[in-house]
């Protein structure tokens, strides 16, 4: 165990091509489904936060359980989806980092836009009787309170991009594990770990927490340095 | 002038019985009752904030709504700066010099020192009257305040009456739904007192603390008096 850990700090420190091609990867893949995941999760979310409508609240139902989506079984229909008999098999996007985005976008979407919703509701109780005293309706009202409640949306945003970056069934099914296509963090370590190849394993996984950590930090500094500034 | 306001045969749910009130210009408005009478419901049915159950309210005037503010017991801000909370009301409703307005308006309630402060930092009483300056910056008729000094200490309260002061000696018709007595005799002309979703009792201040004409409002006037 020991032993292993030294290895695999000298791996890191030293800069092994691999483990940065690794690296690179994961980190491209998983901030590609986060911004596509955001793109589609807040509008949506704010949307069901603010309206009403027939069926409002099993969509609200279905959307929190969806949170807890297993990845292997976004993997696996993704990849129905993607496999060349598949409605999408056309696209020949199986085994391809494109994939990986995909069954990510999907897995992390719904935790977008549920807490999105949730924050966005708390907020238009608040909000709403003055902003429509104000005279102040629809989309400029949504994204007045959007754009106040911004630093609590980068927490849903960071949820997200926690569950993408540590997730491993998914990329493992529609990716393939291909070594230098679609190796990323996760499937390396899986790899590794049972190949008996601890200090890679090991490395991969020290780089993956410092990842999470250094983010989750960043965000946590810009949240309060926000509350000072905006109250 | 959009006022007159009037409201005919106006009810809401079995908060207020079908009412007819008629709101002129000129003289400050109390709405007076205790807690559960209905008078938070009767100031957003007036500000068009719900929609009565059964009934009409009908103002006078064309673009009754940017011609009207209102108050509330807890002011809501954006987070952003006192100055930008002004700015981004006079946005809204499309004025011209909004700077200039917004300027004014902080120093009229006395909050210039803090214009570039973030709002929901400043005190309870200080986000009240910031609450009051995005008001006076629009310069609206009627200005509705539902509780404004409800959960204020005694000396924000009275920085508070004395902006309303000021609304009113500019010409603004002040609607107030208070429960506070001292209130109600220090800013009011005239009192609408409501008991269980009614209105008992419309009479002018003086009158109605000495000579109230129904039993309701004696009792309730009687009750209070010792804790105001």
């Amino acid at each position: 165990m020991g032993e292993a850990l030294r290895a695999a700090l000298l791996l890191v420190a030293s800069g092994d091509a691999t483990l940065l091609g690794i690296v690179g990867l994961s980190l491209c893949v998983s901030l590609s489904a986060v911004a596509l995941a955001t793109a589609l999760g807040l509008p949506l979310g704010a949307v069901l936060a603010v309206t009403h409508f027939p069926g409002r609240r099993a969509i609200v139902v279905l959307l929190n359980a969806l949170m807890g989506l297993p990845p292997v079984v976004v993997g696996l229909v993704a990849y129905l989806l993607l496999s060349r008999a598949g409605p999408l098999g056309s696209l020949g996007l199986l085994f391809t980092p494109g994939a990986m985005v995909i069954a990510q976008t999907v897995l992390i979407l719904p935790i977008i836009a549920a807490l999105c919703r949730q924050a966005v509701e708390d907020a238009w109780v608040e909000y709403q009787e003055q902003l429509r005293s104000l005279g102040v309706e629809g989309a400029r009202a949504a994204l007045t309170v959007l754009w106040d409640i911004r630093f609590s949306l980068l927490t849903a945003v960071l949820a997200g991009l926690g569950r993408a970056s540590a997730e491993v069934g998914a990329v493992m099914i529609v990716g393939g594990n291909i070594d230098g296509v679609t190796r990323v963090m996760t499937t390396a370590i899986a790899l590794e770990t049972s190949k008996g190849d601890l200090s890679l394993a090991l490395g991969l996984g020290l780089v993956l927490i410092a990842v999470v950590l250094a983010l989750n930090a960043a965000a946590f500094l810009v949240r309060e340095a926000a509350q000072r500034r905006y109250g | 002038m959009i006022l007159p306001l009037r409201l005919e045969e106006v009810s809401f749910l079995h908060v207020l019985q079908p009412l007819s009130l008629q709101i002129e210009a000129g003289p400050s408005t109390i709405i007076l009752g205790a807690n559960g009478a209905g008078k938070s419901v009767l100031m957003r049915l007036m500000h068009g904030l719900l929609a009565p159950s059964s009934g009409r309210v009908s103002w006078s005037g064309d673009d009754a709504r940017r011609r009207q503010a209102m108050v509330f017991q807890r002011p809501v801000m954006l987070r952003r700066s006192a100055f930008q909370n002004v700015l981004y009301a006079l946005d809204v409703a499309g004025v011209g010099g909004a700077e200039r307005l917004a300027t004014e308006a902080l120093a009229e309630v006395g909050l210039a020192h803090v214009a570039h402060q973030p709002a929901r930092v400043l005190s309870g009483g200080e986000q009240q009257r910031l609450a009051l300056a995005r008001a006076w910056a629009l310069h609206p008729e009627v200005l509705f305040l539902d509780e404004p000094t409800a959960s204020l200490d005694p000396t924000a309260t009275r920085e508070i009456e004395a902006v309303i002061r000021a609304f009113d000696a500019s010409g603004t018709k002040i609607v107030m739904a208070t429960h506070n007595l001292g209130q109600a005799r220090r800013l009011g002309d005239e009192v609408i007192y409501l008991h269980q979703g009614r209105v008992v009792e419309r009479a002018p201040v003086d009158r109605f603390f000495v000579q109230p004409s129904t039993p309701e409002a004696a009792a309730f006037i009687k009750g209070e008096l010792p804790w105001v």
